[in-house]
């Protein structure tokens, strides 16, 4: 069992745990990740580590409420447990001295940038980074961001902060403007990572993405997480997350990704179909009591 | 040596021995079992068991013991039995192996105990694996494990992996009076036995009870530890105090053809179909979170001839498959898979395409798969592994209309303890290099055995691993020497 010892929404939907895994807490390294498993009956999902105390021994995970069992975590509270972490895992982001890092986060992406952009400025380099969003309530993590980079840019989907637009749009400018840049690291969604490796594979900007295929046991063994790359299978647990951007087929992590839409579907609908009736009979028994109440 | 003949307690001639036909294992219903997940072999009762026992000739040199990996005493537990005595005889057994009730199951007996027993020159084999089986269950149920008293030596060992080839080590280990913990990546103990072998063929039961014991014994476990990312050999060592290492992570990536369509929805691999159905339990989905594809009224096939393949497409008709095909490109000859399983798959109408390799996988234009084509192959010259090579046959092209395709071709080394473990020698494939004997790696004080040196395997190949590396370690702890 894994203590929650702190959570809390840091958005709408976008809920840090802070977890007690003093083993994780004492290796882990920025572009790692950990597999959890809520429950007994629960599925193993990989989330990537904002995060780590190895002397509280402690790991922080960010996590946007999507399907069940993201929805699920996201319900549980300060003192509640999880029944497995494991992790760190995969290859840890390469860390050295390259130059000018350009870190791009898209929405709940910007919490497994993070570490590694803290690494990048600690390591020397000079780190722009763009952080995106849907709208202004959504960006998350602005000050620790802004705190280890250069320059920090925001772009929101809708204009409601920063500027309106993409991170794409914040990138074509910089490489407009003659910006040199060494690396480029982006991790958020499949389609903005695909944008920017589209945009600097025609400038030759070395680029960087973390992949998030489905994975099970996370460990090189049941290779459900293979991806293609360069038209050869790699697989994200033991090779990734992270992989030269310009040789990942990303049409193919779509639609594999893709694969069990309508079970994950399914089970979200049920989900939230228990969850009402359990409201609906907590209600239900608030009523009970003020009616007795009443009476008295 | 004193020339004293111990009076056989077998009643029978050797000759009478001879008429006593091979006691049938009473199984479930082909038609019944092709639809449920229950055990197919259920296993003998006492008087099936002696019946079976008293067909032992008993030899002055029994060839089963030294064709078994573990060399469990055959003559003296079948003797056992003969006399009545099962609990004595599982003993006999546990003195060499801690999974009998395990191996009973999945062992392919006849290329070890059966395969050279004298009986099958003339008629059918012992069934040592059966009665194996039997002791070990009937143990079970008087529930009389003896937990045996050792002095403790005060050295600890760390093994990594529950598969079988850690689980042996490890109850070796503890039967020497040494400090034993099992760190196991996954949340369930048990490795290949929990994720891999489907519950027709090895209920999760057994390995619970079998895990039981030794905790009873005092092995110590930890889930949730990948030994290389949440903690690395040396920091084992050097940190946490170990005084010896056994590596026995298993088999690794699956391995892939490299033919179009591979990376389709609804190919999986046979690890990842495996792990959903057997850890995940994804077969109970919606009550289960994991999902996996509905095979029901749908057309699955797989490819491969081992054990994994069998286990795969007889999960798959158990999930409803509508058509459920082995595709293999050598002949029945040359098939891996125990010959106990492809006898059961083919009474359960698992439909064999032999001498068949798929070229491509088939899309439907949106990502999913919709037939595997394939070409027929024949047979020429013997390869490197001395089986004949299978060679495609001009023209033969066909498609096979499928759902789903599950890839059963074997695995490579896992590389993550090889990366992290400086100083520890691998081989060209990238398994580590142990001696055959004592299972010493190029580190001191570091062991390994099982798949993740030779690659893959069977259960009691690594059990034999795991049995060599507890004595070594034993010698090396007890002397100092390396």
């Amino acid at each position: 069992m894994f203590k929650i010892v702190h959570a809390e929404f840091i958005a709408p939907g976008i809920k840090r745990h802070v977890l007690e895994a003093p083993r994780i807490a004492r290796k882990q390294k920025p572009g790692q990740f950990v597999i959890l498993r809520i429950r007994e009956e629960g599925e193993r999902i990989p989330l990537t580590i904002e995060n780590s105390d190895p002397e509280r021994g402690t790991i922080s995970i960010v996590v946007q409420s999507a399907g069940k069992t993201t929805q699920l975590l996201n319900s549980l509270n300060t003192g509640d447990s999880i029944l497995d972490v494991v992790g760190p895992l995969g290859k840890p982001s390469e860390i050295e001295q390259f130059g000018t890092v350009v870190v791009i986060g898209g929405g709940v992406g910007t919490a497994m940038a993070y570490p590694s952009a803290a690494a990048f400025k600690r390591a020397g380099n000079r780190v722009i980074s763009i952080v995106g969003a849907r709208n202004k309530e959504l960006v998350i993590l602005e000050e620790e961001m802004r705190a280890v980079s250069d320059d920090l840019m925001i772009t929101t989907d809708d204009g409601s902060y920063g500027e309106k637009g993409f991170v794409t749009d914040k990138l074509r400018q910089l490489i407009e403007n003659g910006t040199r840049i060494d690396l480029v690291l982006a991790v958020g969604p499949i389609v903005m990572m695909k944008a920017v490796a589209d945009l600097t594979r025609k400038e030759s900007i070395r680029t960087v993405v973390s992949l998030n295929p489905i994975m099970i046991d996370g460990t090189g063994m049941c290779g459900g997480c293979r991806v293609l790359v360069d038209g050869k299978s790699e697989f994200a647990c033991v090779d990734g997350p992270e992989f030269d951007a310009h040789r990942v087929d990303f049409a193919v992590l779509v639609q594999r990704n893709s694969m069990y839409r309508d079970a994950e579907q399914r089970s979200l609908a049920e989900f939230r179909r228990m969850r009402e009736a359990e409201m609906a009979a907590t209600q239900g028994e608030h009523i009970c009591v003020n009616a007795q109440g009443a009476e008295q | 040596m004193s020339p004293t003949v111990k009076k056989s307690l077998n009643p029978l001639l050797p000759r009478e021995r001879m008429k006593v036909p091979r006691q049938l294992m009473p199984e479930q219903p082909a038609e019944e079992r092709a639809h449920n997940f229950n055990e197919v072999n259920l296993g003998y009762d006492p008087e099936l068991a002696r019946q079976e026992a008293l067909r032992c000739l008993e030899c002055a040199k029994p060839v089963c013991t030294d064709n078994c990996p573990v060399g469990v005493k055959v003559k003296e537990f079948v003797e056992l039995i003969v006399a009545g005595d099962f609990l004595g005889a599982a003993a006999k057994i546990r003195e060499d192996n801690v999974l009998p009730a395990v191996t009973g199951r999945v062992c392919p007996q006849e290329d070890h105990c059966e395969g050279n027993c004298l009986l099958s020159k003339k008629v059918k084999p012992l069934g040592i694996g059966y009665l194996e089986r039997f002791v070990a269950d009937y143990e079970q149920k008087m529930g009389n494990h003896v937990v045996p008293n050792v002095t403790p030596t005060g050295k600890k060992i760390a093994i990594v992996g529950s598969g079988p080839s850690g689980l042996t080590a490890a109850g070796d280990l503890i039967q020497r009076g040494h400090k034993v913990r099992v760190f196991e990546a996954l949340h369930e103990l048990g490795g290949v036995l929990v994720y891999g072998i489907p519950e027709f063929r090895l209920p999760k039961q057994i390995i619970r009870e079998q895990l039981d014991y030794m905790r009873e014994m005092g092995v110590e476990f930890e889930t949730d530890v990948v030994v290389g990312r949440t903690v690395t050999i040396d920091e084992l060592i050097e940190e946490e105090g170990y005084d010896a290492v056994f590596i026995g992570t298993g088999a690794g990536l699956p391995q892939f053809m490299g033919i179009p369509g591979e990376h389709l929805n609804g190919v999986y691999s046979a690890n990842e179909f495996l792990t959903r159905i057997n850890l995940m339990k994804a077969y109970k989905f919606p009550v289960y979170d994991e999902p996996m594809l509905d095979l029901h009224g749908k057309d699955v096939a797989v490819i491969g001839g081992g054990n994994t393949a069998l286990d795969a497409i007889r999960s798959a008709l158990r999930l409803g498959a509508r058509k459920a095909y082995v595709i293999y490109r050598r002949s029945d000859a040359e098939m891996p898979a125990r010959a106990e399983e492809v006898h059961h798959a083919r009474q359960e109408g698992i439909d064999f395409q032999m001498l068949t390799a798929p070229v491509e996988f088939v899309s439907d234009g949106k990502g999913w798969l919709t037939a595997a084509r394939c070409v027929r192959m024949e047979l020429g010259e013997p390869d490197a592994s001395g089986r004949r090579r299978p060679v495609p046959m001009k023209g033969s092209e066909f498609d096979l209309p499928l759902s789903v395709a599950v890839i059963a071709i074997g695995t490579s080394a896992n590389p993550i303890v090889q990366s992290t473990t400086p100083g520890l020698g691998t081989n060209k494939r990238g398994y580590i290099q142990a001696d055959e004997t004592t299972q010493r790696t190029s580190r001191k004080g570091v062991f390994a055995g099982g798949d993740i040196v030779t690659g893959s395997a069977t259960v009691i190949l690594a059990m034999g691993a795991g049995r060599r590396a507890a004595k070594s370690i034993h010698e090396y702890l007890t002397t100092g020497e390396w």
